[in-house]
Parts: structure tokens; C-alpha cells; sequence
């Protein structure tokens, strides 16, 4: 190109420069390296162990109910699909028949978490390329859903509400009715969103052609979740491996080919829609029964490995587990979703201004506890 | 020609935000999401289920339903929960029974996750709805849930 | 009554001193309640700020500290004169310490040519809007070395990106008040009052007025720093920006400054385009002591508007910025000139 002509002409030097541990766009404690010429940025290497608290080590200490509540800690925004990711693990280990009742109530509220998730991402996206009201929008719908959780679970973000064999409470009274609420609710708010930020133009010319991923790259990074749905990369665990009650409901699977950001915008508020129809479908009919089977007070794996993967909202979970026959996990291992989303940092955003960096960061959604457990 | 429907686009896209913010505006009299907390502390109901610290209830008499079987203790992945008891002697049967001594709660070390209460045989603990729990000493976190002098309830163990 | 007392000082002053010492402390006595508005409006505003910000965004805003969270803006002025001034060990000290008085002192100096009302007018210079234009240009130096200075790359990439925006957006602030200087035929603000009193400007130059507003309202927000241009501080890249090294007071003249300047920039607009301190339609025209509640109502009904973009929109990249400035603004602004002195010269403006 003619700029690049240009630009060759002029004696450049590239410089360094430390995003984070402490910086508004990493959203906790990410540090990024940048090697910038400018502007432009020409490498981003991502530096991290700064919230590492060793989680797969203690799970190899605790007993199967207490590594449930260490996932908490992982992805906090979506706590509860990470102890269903436990809770699948260990009840298929042993092979334990779990009641229709708990798989749809696993599944509503699955999908509810992935709705308050996508809420906060949706409010940070707009935060991070310069409309700070979403962010106050974004929360307040994240906080009906937050409601009902507290509600039924006793906690709003780290909730440990699965335990193996099923639910450690049955659901509240209100459950049915707040969600229905809710659902009524949001259904009303997400054409704003559409309207605040999706149509606007500064928005588009933010994220349209902005950090393009191909899904080749995809697919041989790892991506997964929105991230590799938006590359066109059809990944979605609860659509090719379905776990709970989503053999049972019609979705589709939000895809799209672009790639860039905006692509991964779209996935995300389409996936926001997706998730109410799911819950739509499966409220009115949670069937009658037992929210929990009885399992001994202290769960033994049989002898051998177990894999599950579960799709949370940012991507695929994979719980691995090696059991010696013991109490204890002789070895447990999370494939994290947001440690592979961020693995590609480095290859979308080189090119790209420290704008565009921050905007691609925002869709890849990455929480830190996550990627460094 | 697309130079000028870019500019009206545009603008008609901006403008179109601008409404939904300004909606907002308008209506900002009732619309406020957020709570005046430290002033709405009176009228503030934590939910039924709310996990905020776990809390030994006593009945008139002083009596608690802890029987000391430590399994609690051990369903805790924290070591929150120490359980320092005592054999003492029953006397209705005159035999030597195990009874709590101190039932110590390491606020500071709790993650709320449950598990004690949801191992406890004689529901003697449960969550208490306190969340304001900040305090200038950390040693005050540790507290003992069962009061001084109480006993055990009869009729827990049959 | 403001023109009485004022006439009153100014005669007293005179009769008991020499005629040089005199205009000095009256000179003195005109800077001290300039300062005093730059102080008061500067607080008032960043406190309108935070309250309309805060209905934008479903919260209730400073609400704690006096009567509807009056003083909170107060209470933040005397927090941050009491904090400690810490900056960088290989900061260029001298620089770093002049920065924030040239940002100040351009605003302060900006503010003194706004006509307030007939009377209320401190410089009225023949040159009014030349000046405003100068002035308001001089501000960017002041974040230039601020932002190079401090040793810091976060705040040289925002002084830099400064640098950049302001040149660009200048020109087009310029032209759109130039292109409504063909009609009034004078750079004298009290003269661009004067003209008014036939309609309002925007109405006598119809389109392109209306044109030429739109585009000094958004390159004045760009102007000010204010988003969506905030580049300068963009605080999701850059945390800070510029004054990502400053602290206490030194960062509340730049914050302070900001908000000036915003107020500044709708004084012009409500000048130029809605007729500064004239009553719509001449309505309060026998009492002219209500010139300034018409100014003050102009000015903050543009300032409103200013705070409405900042907390609805996102903010554009910086190559964005510049291509909005010239590759939009700049071709329609040209063209709206020439349009307009067509419209002059066919005698085709409105006039009542």
C-alpha cells in the first residue's frame, strides 16, 4: 500500500509499554507487554500469574463437594456452569441417574448466568471503547438475574448451588415467577442495547474489520465459545455434545463468519437472545421430583479418567479428572476457555492501534481468575 | 452519492442513542437503580436463603442443637469451622457423652459455600442475614457460635 | 444595577487615587471576580456533570455533602489542596510545574471576552472571536509539555494525540465561526450581539447556520477533549493520559480547565448562533439585567447537550478522529462558507 510506503520512509523507533497489572481495559489483573511503533502495535505479549491461586493443586486436596465451590473462583461470571462442569464430571463417574428435575433447572439456570454474563460484557464493551452508560444499563438487568440467584441460591456471584447428585436446595417459590419476569423484562431492554450501541456509528467504525480472526486460526488456537463461533468455527458444546436438559430444547447456534469484532459483538447479543428462548422453553415445564439423589458422604471415583466439557459463557470448560480410587482427585485439570481466547491476543490485534487492541480485549471477554486459576 | 448517506446515516444512528439516553433522562425521577444504602439499612431484607455468616441459633433456654459430630469440620474445605468438645456425663443415662465445648468460626476464612449447613444431621447452624462484617480487628472474626453455658437440646440425638 | 456599582467603584477609585495606580487595581479588582466565576463555574459544572451523568445512567449522583450533594465539588476542591503533589523523579520540573498554568491561564483569559451581558463584558475587543480562536489554541501547549514532561509514555501517547486533535480540529472551529462572521461582518462579540437583534443568527442564516453549528459543536466537543474525542484521556487505553502523573491541585487546574473550556466553547455557540444575552423573540428586552439569565440558560442548555454526547456515545479511534476532521468536517465546512457568502451576497438571509 501507499502508506506503508510512507510510512517506511520515516525512521521509526519501537517502544515499550507495560497495559496492566493495574490498567481499566485488562479488567483485573492482566499485564500485557506492548511493543508499539506509535500507535500501531506490533506485539502483545501477555504476562500472567498474577491472581494464580493454585486452584487444580487444592483440588487435589479437597474431597468432590468441596472442589464444586473452588470453581466459583475460576470464572466468577459464570459460577454456575463451572460447578455443573464438576457435578457432570463426578455424577458420570459414578454414574449416578440424576433426576429430569435437576437437568432443567441446571439448564435454566445455566442459561440465566449466561445472560448476566453477556449483560457485564455487553456494559464493559461499551465501557471500553468510550460509552460508560452501558455499563449502568448492562448491570442493571445483570442485577434481576442476580436477584433471583441470591434468591435460590443463597449468593449472587459465587453461588456453589450444585453439588453431586444434584441441586443443595430445591428451588425458591419465586423462582418461576421472577425469571418469568425477568425474561418479560429483558426482552424490552436487548432492541436497546441494539439501539444504544450495535447501530451506532462510531461503535461500527470501532469494531467492524477489527481484529479479524480466520477460522483456521481458530480452530488451531484453541478458540472456543463466542470467540470461535464468530470466526464461523461451529463449537458449541451444548449443540454437539449436549449435557443437562439441552438435548431437550430448540436453539440455534449463533454463527457468523466475519470474524472480526463486531462479529463477536453480534454473537454474543444474538447468544443473549438464544439463552431467553431456551429458559422461555423449559420454565413453564420444570417436571416434579427430587432436586438431589443421595450420594455417600464421602465420594470415591472408581479408578480411571473422566472427562466433561460444558459450554459457559465464554467458551468450552473441560473438567479432567484422574481418580485413583481415593476421596481425592489424584489429579484435576480445568481447559479453561479464556486461557486459549487469550493465547490469540498476540495475532489479531498486531497491526491494529492501541484502540483497536482494547476493543478486540473486550470480545474476547477474558476474566483473569480464569486463565490463571 | 454514498459520502452523503454515510453522513446521514450517521447522524441518524447517533441521534437514535441519544434518544434511549435521553429516555433515561426523563424518567431519571423514578427510574434510580442503585439504593441509598447506610440510610435504607432499616428497611433492607436480605433474601430468605442469603448467605452472610454462619450462626448457631440458641433457643429462651440457652439450648443449641449441636451435638459435636464434627461433620461440619470435615465438609469444610476452609478449616473454618473448629469444633473443640469435651466427653462429659449424661444424666439421664449416666453414660460418657461427647458435648461441644467452644464451636469456633473463623469468619475470616469462610467462603459462604455451604457445605457445613448442608451436612449438619440437626440443622444447629445456619446462615445468619448479617452481611456488614468489616471490623478494624481481624482477630474479632473469630468468634465462638454457641453461647456461654448453653447445652445441648434435649431430643436432638434420638 | 451590576452597571451602577460597577460605574460606582470605577468613579470612587479614581477620585482618590492617581489615575495609573487606579486602572491597576481596578484591573486587579476585574481579575479577582473573573476568578472567582472560573472558580464557582468550574465547580458548579463538573458537579452538573456528575448529577446529569448520573441520571443518564440510572443512579442518583452526588447527593451526600449539602443540600442535594451542593458542596460535593466543594468538599473534592479542599480534598485535593490538601493532597500531596507527587510526580515522576525524572520529570522535566520546570515544565511539568508550568503545564498547568498554561492550560489555566488560557481558559481564564478566554473567559474574559465572553459577553455575559450588555453590560457584564470585561474586554470587549475588536477582534472578539480572532482572539477566542488564539486563546483557546494556546490550551494545547500547556498538555503538550504536561504530557511530555512527566516522564510517562501513557501521557506523552495522550499529549501527542493532543497535539494532533486540536490542530486538526481547530481549523474547523474557525471556519464555522467564520462562515457566521459573513453575515455579521464584524469579529466584535458585542457587535455579533448587536446584529442578532433582527433574529437570531442561526435563524437568519438558515441552513448553512444550522450547518456551521453542527460542526462547531462537534469539533468544540473535540476541541475541549471532551468524548467522544477524548483521546487525550481515553481511559480505558491510556488510564490517565496526559495527566496521568499529575496530582492535587495541579490535576484539578487541568480538570478544572476541561470544564472551562466546555463552558467556553457553548458561551461562543450560544454567542455566535443563538444570540448571546438576547431574550428569544425580545420578550425581556425592557429589563436588561435578565441578559445574563438568558446567556447563563443558552450557554447550559449547550453545555447539556455537550454532556448528553459524552455519555452516549463511544469514543472514535484516533485515525478516526482525523478522519472525520478532514475528510468531513473540513470539505462541508468549505463549502458551507462559500455557501453562506452566496447567501450574503443574494441578500437571501432571514431577517426579521
Amino acid at each position: 500500500m501507499e502508506t506503508e510506503v510512507l510510512y517506511s520512509n520515516f525512521k521509526s523507533e519501537e517502544y515499550f509499554i507495560n497495559m496492566g497489572p493495574q490498567h481499566p481495559a485488562t479488567h483485573g489483573v492482566l499485564r500485557l507487554l506492548l511493543t508499539i511503533d506509535g500507535e500501531i502495535i506490533k506485539k502483545v505479549e501477555p504476562d500472567l500469574g498474577y491472581i494464580h491461586r493454585s486452584i487444580e493443586k487444592m483440588c487435589e486436596r479437597d474431597s468432590y463437594q468441596q472442589i464444586v465451590h473452588l470453581t466459583d473462583r475460576m470464572d466468577y461470571l459464570s459460577a454456575n456452569i463451572n460447578n455443573e462442569a464438576v457435578c457432570l464430571a463426578v455424577e458420570n463417574a459414578l454414574q449416578l441417574e440424576i433426576p429430569e428435575r435437576v437437568k432443567v433447572i441446571r439448564t435454566i439456570i445455566g442459561e440465566l448466568t449466561r445472560i448476566a454474563s453477556h449483560c457485564l460484557w455487553w456494559g464493559v464493551m461499551g465501557m471500553d471503547v468510550g460509552a460508560l452508560t452501558t455499563y449502568f444499563y448492562g448491570f442493571r438487568d445483570r442485577e434481576m438475574i442476580n436477584d433471583i440467584m441470591e434468591e435460590t441460591c443463597g449468593a449472587r456471584l459465587t453461588m456453589n448451588y450444585n453439588v453431586p447428585g444434584g441441586l443443595m436446595l430445591d428451588i425458591h417459590p419465586n423462582f418461576v415467577n421472577r425469571v418469568k419476569e425477568f425474561v418479560a423484562h429483558f426482552k424490552t431492554k436487548l432492541p436497546e442495547y441494539d439501539r444504544l450501541l450495535t447501530g451506532n456509528v462510531i461503535f461500527q467504525k470501532r469494531t467492524v474489520g477489527v481484529g479479524v480472526l480466520s477460522r483456521e486460526d481458530a480452530i488451531s488456537f484453541g478458540a472456543s465459545g463466542p470467540v470461535g463461533r464468530a470466526s464461523g468455527y461451529s463449537c458449541d458444546v451444548r449443540k454437539h455434545h449436549p449435557y443437562s436438559a439441552y438435548d431437550r430444547v430448540t436453539f440455534e447456534e449463533a454463527l457468523r463468519t466475519e470474524g472480526d469484532t463486531y462479529a463477536r459483538y453480534l454473537v454474543r447479543i444474538q447468544e443473549m437472545w438464544e439463552s431467553l428462548s431456551i429458559v422461555e422453553q423449559l420454565i413453564d415445564n420444570i417436571p416434579e421430583g427430587e432436586h438431589r439423589v443421595a450420594t455417600n458422604a464421602v465420594i470415591k471415583l472408581p479408578k480411571g479418567e473422566y472427562y466433561q466439557k460444558v459450554e459457559t459463557a465464554r467458551g468450552e470448560l473441560g473438567v479432567y479428572i484422574i481418580s485413583t480410587g481415593t476421596k481425592n482427585p489424584y489429579r484435576l485439570k480445568f481447559r479453561s476457555p479464556g486461557f486459549s481466547n487469550l493465547s490469540l491476543l498476540n495475532h489479531i490485534a498486531v497491526g491494529g492501534k492501541i484502540g483497536d487492541l482494547v476493543a478486540t480485549m473486550a470480545t474476547l471477554d477474558l476474566v483473569i481468575p480464569d486463565i490463571d486459576r | 452519492m454514498s459520502y452523503f448517506s454515510d453522513i446521514y446515516k450517521g447522524i441518524k444512528t447517533l441521534l437514535t442513542g441519544m434518544s434511549v439516553t435521553g429516555k433515561y433522562f426523563v424518567t431519571s425521577r423514578k427510574g434510580a437503580i442503585t439504593q441509598q444504602y447506610p440510610d435504607n439499612r432499616d428497611t433492607l431484607q436480605m433474601f430468605e436463603r442469603f448467605r452472610g455468616e454462619v450462626i448457631m441459633p440458641h433457643t429462651d433456654d440457652n439450648e443449641h442443637r449441636c451435638t459435636g459430630c464434627q461433620k461440619c469440620e470435615i465438609a469444610c474445605p476452609n478449616g473454618t469451622i473448629e469444633i473443640i468438645w469435651d466427653r462429659g456425663i449424661d444424666e439421664a443415662t449416666g453414660k460418657k457423652k461427647k458435648k461441644i465445648d467452644q464451636f469456633v468460626y473463623h469468619l475470616s476464612m469462610c467462603t459462604m459455600c455451604g457445605l457445613c449447613i448442608d451436612v449438619c444431621p440437626h440443622d444447629a447452624i445456619k446462615w445468619g442475614q448479617n452481611f456488614e462484617n468489616s471490623v478494624y480487628d481481624r482477630s474479632t472474626l473469630t468468634r465462638v457460635l454457641n453461647k456461654p453455658g448453653s447445652t445441648l437440646m434435649q431430643g436432638v440425638e434420638d | 444595577m451590576p452597571l451602577r456599582i460597577t460605574e460606582n467603584i470605577h468613579n470612587w477609585l479614581f477620585s482618590v487615587m492617581p489615575e495609573g495606580v487606579a486602572s491597576l487595581v481596578e484591573m486587579t479588582l476585574i481579575a479577582v471576580v473573573y476568578l472567582t466565576i472560573f472558580a464557582v463555574a468550574g465547580l458548579f459544572l463538573v458537579l452538573l456533570e456528575r448529577r446529569v451523568a448520573a441520571w443518564f445512567q440510572l443512579r442518583i449522583g452526588p447527593n451526600r455533602v449539602g443540600p442535594q450533594g451542593l458542596l460535593q465539588t466543594m468538599a473534592d476542591a479542599i480534598k485535593l489542596l490538601t493532597k500531596e503533589l507527587t510526580g515522576t523523579e525524572k520529570a522535566d520540573k520546570f515544565l511539568y510545574n508550568l503545564a498547568p498554568y498554561f492550560v489555566i491561564i488560557s481558559a481564564l483569559m478566554a473567559l474574559a471576552v465572553i459577553p455575559f451581558s450588555a453590560e457584564f463584558h470585561a474586554f470587549d475587543i475588536n477582534i472578539g472571536i480572532f482572539f477566542l480562536i488564539a486563546i483557546s489554541s494556546i490550551g494545547v501547549i500547556g498538555i503538550l509539555l504536561g504530557g511530555w514532561s512527566s516522564n510517562n509514555k501513557y501521557a506523552l501517547i495522550g499529549a501527542m494525540r493532543s497535539g494532533v486533535q486540536t490542530i486538526s480540529y481547530e481549523l474547523s472551529v474557525g471556519l464555522s465561526l467564520l462562515t457566521m462572521v459573513v453575515i455579521t461582518g464584524s469579529l466584535q462579540l458585542s457587535e455579533i450581539i448587536e446584529v442578532q437583534k433582527s433574529g437570531w443568527l442561526i435563524l437568519q442564516g438558515h441552513i448553512p447556520a444550522a450547518i456551521a453549528f453542527m460542526v462547531f459543536m462537534i469539533s468544540g466537543t473535540a476541541e475541549t477533549n471532551r468524548a467522544p474525542f477524548d483521546m487525550v484521556e481515553a481511559e480505558s487505553e491510556l488510564g490517565a493520559g496526559f495527566h496521568t502523573e499529575y496530582s492535587g491541585m495541579k490535576f484539578a487546574y487541568f480538570f478544572l480547565a476541561e470544564f472551562i473550556n466546555m463552558f467556553i466553547i457553548s458561551a461562543i455557540a450560544a454567542t455566535v448562533f443563538f444570540g448571546g444575552w438576547l431574550s428569544p423573540f425580545g420578550i425581556t428586552e425592557s429589563i436588561p439585567e435578565l441578559g445574563v439569565f438568558w446567556f447563563l440558560l443558552k450557554t447550559m442548555a449547550l453545555v447539556f447537550l455537550m454532556m448528553w454526547f459524552r455519555w452516549t456515545f463511544p469514543r472514535l479511534r484516533v485515525d478516526q478522529l482525523l478522519t472525520l476532521e478532514w475528510k468531513y468536517l473540513l470539505p462541508i465546512n468549505l463549502v458551507n462558507l462559500v455557501l453562506m457568502a452566496l447567501l450574503v451576497w443574494l441578500n437571501l438571509t432571514l431577517r426579521l
